[in-house]
């Protein structure tokens, strides 16, 4: 009775000028249409249109990289939140922390919950890398996907370690006097790339607000190209590497 | 531009685009594309440069330190600011950086066990700054120390000196 409600509710609101003008189509009640509703729509588009039900099966994937792309909308949307009790100065970002912590109401759950969320995304982009890697994912067709999703390692352990400076501890000074100690020992370029990260030869200022701008904005824009065309990848590449069931038997 | 063709349908060559062997259309594509690669490589110099700022607002990098009988005769003297150790021999002063050289952290004079220890990865070194244990590649750096006219003495960072160094007074 209340599904019946619900459904010719739902038939009303499709049937709406504005429902049309914006999905162009009505219900998705054929394969025709259901694929349509996945071509037209800008965020779906990139996923298949078509998907072989054994990859869907919890141990094909151990759905890891859909939870490594779920942690990251929410440190997106935790970091935004955080973003607007916190300055990157010296010395008012440890006090905006600490403020986060005792002072703002949920501060410190929406703090724990970047900061732990972060941790899980390092553990879950690794725990994905390796299951690719012993499905054989990054054998050929997947070759260039494989490479991507390297480049979105690389990105989350720069976000993480970008990240770590912000509290502006004791623990996030020396960590990143160790880690940018580590770049500079690069022969030729190491010094210079040392100067240009931190903005500076010590760390200070300069280097809170660079890595704040590159935690913020440029390390996050990059991970959301990169996460677009990982994903696309998998639907041009033919799916996602499946153990087929007479490889399973073995 | 296409060029006229005869009658049977087949292109009639251009004499002047055969002899110069490009046309006016490959022309301004290779300008356009030299001019933007010149943009290009351009934007990226400014910016580079951008990005490496003029004037930095650290600690002075050469500071006056007060009399040389403000410190003892084997003395080890940690000045937390400037982040060195000021040395007093019989033989005379010697500056060395408190910064460890494995990874960049602030060592400590240890006076009962008559060594600087770095307590982030347990590099060990001697008082003139010779590496005893730990992963430290390279010995504490010395800096030169002066006198100046008004009796000071005076550490640059700016001027690393040979361990055997000191300043007689």
């Amino acid at each position: 009775m209340i599904m019946n409600s619900a459904q010719r509710a739902l038939d009303q609101l499709r049937s709406t000028r504005v429902w049309k003008s914006i999905f162009r189509r009505g219900p998705a009640r054929t394969n025709r249409t259901r694929s349509l509703a996945v071509f037209g729509n800008l965020f779906l588009h990139v996923l298949p249109v078509k998907v072989r039900d054994k990859s869907l099966r919890v141990r094909a994937t151990y759905y890891l990289g859909s939870f490594s792309f779920f942690l990251f909308l929410l440190l997106s949307v935790t970091g935004i939140l955080l973003m607007l009790y916190y300055h990157p100065a010296v010395p008012q970002a440890y006090r905006d922390m600490k403020d986060l912590r005792f002072v703002v109401s949920n501060g410190v759950f929406l703090r724990n919950l970047h900061r732990f969320g972060a941790e899980a995304m390092v553990i879950a982009v690794f725990w994905h890398m390796f299951h690719v890697f012993y499905r054989g994912g990054y054998k050929p067709p997947h070759q260039f996907n494989w490479v991507v999703g390297v480049g979105l390692l690389l990105i989350t352990l720069f976000l993480s370690y970008t990240g770590y400076l912000l509290p502006w501890d004791q623990l996030a000074f020396w960590a990143i006097t160790v880690g940018t100690n580590i770049i500079s020992y690069v022969p030729l370029l190491g010094q210079p790339m040392r100067f240009l990260l931190l903005g500076g030869h010590q760390i200070g200022e300069n280097a809170l607000l660079r890595f704040y701008v590159l935690h913020v904005v440029i390390l996050p824009l990059a991970a959301v190209m990169l996460i677009a065309i990982h994903l696309w990848r998998v639907q041009k590449d033919g799916g996602l590497t499946v153990k087929e069931d007479h490889e399973r038997e073995k | 531009m296409t060029n006229p063709k005869d009658s049977t349908g087949a292109q009639v060559p251009n004499p002047a685009e055969e002899a110069s062997g490009s046309s006016r259309r490959n022309f301004l594509s290779e300008i356009t594309a030299m001019a933007l690669g010149v943009a290009g490589i351009g934007s990226i110099v400014v910016t580079t440069r951008y990005l490496s700022p003029n004037v930095l607002f650290e600690p002075p990098t050469s500071f006056r330190i007060g009399p040389p009988d403000d410190y003892p005769v084997n003395s080890v003297t940690y000045l937390p600011d400037q982040q060195v150790y000021i040395v007093r021999t019989p033989e005379g002063f010697y500056a060395e950086s408190a910064i460890c050289t494995h990874l960049g952290c602030i060592t400590q004079w240890k006076p009962e066990l008559n060594m600087i220890a770095c307590p982030c990865h347990g590099s060990k070194f001697k008082r003139e700054g010779s590496v005893e244990a730990g992963p430290a590649p390279r010995p504490l750096t010395h800096f030169a120390v002066r006198l100046t006219p008004d009796g000071d003495l005076l550490v640059d960072t700016l001027e690393i000196v040979q361990q055997t160094q000191v300043l007689k007074v």
